[in-house]
């Protein structure tokens, strides 16, 4: 009787990781999922920070995928380990900044060691040779294989039949003849095996699983890490660059504007982390206050603040200060005209 | 019965859920852990946590912002 064997699915909650793992489950393997968490992950819960996306279903996609193929999942946080991929890229950046290649070889590196330590057998993803242009090329999937160290136990079920059959399809602990060949941008062809297994309503992120894949996004961390001088981050950081309306009339300091209330509640966690205004005559947003501002500098965060608030047309408008170490000052000012702030203050 | 508790308020989703999962893995089967969180994403993420690994919830309260869920440890 052969030994039943066991493999781990990288599960990003998308369609094609949901595929790869049915595939392999289909014959009879028993499967488990693993999720990583890098803190640049496309959220649900991060979009519904805003309250206008709250009507949408709030879900975690990998769990959801996980509860269809009826599997474990464990989501592992890999934030701290992930910033070297981030700031030192051995393959380098794709369109933005994401490195994409780097990325696939730590998470399967991650993986080899998790079924090491847990006594797997082999892994799956769901890559589809040329399905993304940096990392799953035709030259770049064995890339991805060598230096993770994962060698011949990854396995790609949706597009293994266009590559060299690896250790589990050799051994026979898979069947060759039932994975696929899948391969270019088309999704035509994960869209009928969906249908066939079944699966309706999973995720389709039109920009990936990763707001490093994000022009905007990137240009925030860029614009960061310059005003800092050196490039790093800490997870708040990245949080805050998914929140609220980023504005820098400054080389030394930036402000966080929350854009409706779902955000200025989000952003109020922050206060006791940095400078913070609002306006108290009227109604109006949260606004943080990141870097090293002196009060020439609060003065004209104070006018931007006035902008955003309801006061905008009055002659001028209260705004309070308050300070990391308590105190707080207020100050009166006349609000910005909206087109007195150039474009490129605007992040 | 155990009084385990995790303090996940101020985390958003996944990380009250990956806090869950740390913890859980420290405990034995038949233990309880009560999470309080702040992320409404952990009333949805947390339970289906559970159902996928096993383990079973055992109550959910939601007052103001604050969300409390019970749950018992699954077997391995």
């Amino acid at each position: 009787m052969s030994v039943p064997r066991k493999a781990v699915a990288l599960i990003s909650g998308g369609l094609d990781s949901l595929l790869a793992a049915k595939v392999i489950q289909e014959q009879g393997i028993h499967v488990e999922g693993i999720n990583f968490y890098t803190g640049f992950c496309v959220e649900g819960h991060t979009h519904a920070i805003r309250k206008k996306d709250t009507a949408r279903p709030k879900r975690n996609n990998a769990l959801w995928v996980a509860e269809q193929l009826g599997i474990k999942l464990h989501i592992i946080d890999i934030i701290e380990e992930y910033k070297d991929v981030v700031i030192n890229p051995k393959h380098g950046y794709g369109a933005n900044l994401n490195p994409c290649l780097d990325c696939k070889v730590f998470m399967v590196q991650k993986a080899r060691q998790w079924i090491e330590a847990k006594g797997f057998d082999f892994i799956i993803t769901g890559e589809v040779i040329g399905q993304r242009p940096m990392s799953q090329r035709k030259d770049t999937l064995p890339v991805i294989s060598r230096e993770s160290g994962a060698d011949e136990l990854l396995l790609r079920p949706l597009c293994a039949k266009n590559l060299e059959p690896t250790r589990p399809e050799r051994e026979g602990w898979v069947d060759r003849e039932r994975l696929h060949g899948f391969e270019g941008r088309t999704r035509k062809p994960q869209m009928a095996l969906a249908a066939a297994f079944g699966f309706e309503d999973y995720a389709q992120p039109a920009g990936g699983c990763c707001f490093l894949t994000d022009k905007q996004y990137s240009h925030k961390l860029a614009d960061l890490w310059k005003a800092r001088g050196e490039r790093r981050y800490e997870l708040d950081d990245i949080m805050l660059l998914k929140v609220g309306r980023h504005i820098r009339p400054r080389p030394n300091f930036k402000m966080i504007i929350g854009r409706e209330e779902g955000e200025n509640r989000f952003l109020q966690g922050y206060r006791k982390q940095y400078t913070h205004m609002l306006a108290t005559s009227h109604p109006g947003p949260l606004v943080l206050i990141d870097g090293d501002a002196g009060p020439d500098d609060l003065d004209l965060a104070a006018q931007i603040t006035a902008r955003f608030s309801q006061g905008r047309n009055a002659d001028s408008v209260a705004i309070e200060v308050h300070t990391p170490d308590g105190a707080s000052h207020s100050l009166q000012v006349q609000p910005m005209p909206g087109a007195a702030i150039p474009r490129d203050w605007y992040l | 019965m155990s009084g385990n508790e995790l303090d996940a308020r101020r985390m958003l989703c996944p990380m009250p859920v990956i806090r869950t999962q740390e913890k859980v893995e420290q405990l034995q089967a038949g233990d309880t852990l009560t999470v309080f969180c702040s992320d409404p994403g952990a009333i949805h993420d947390i339970p289906a946590w559970c159902r996928v690994n096993g383990h079973e919830v055992l109550d959910i309260r939601r007052q103001g912002e604050e969300i409390t869920i019970r749950l018992r440890v699954g077997e391995e």
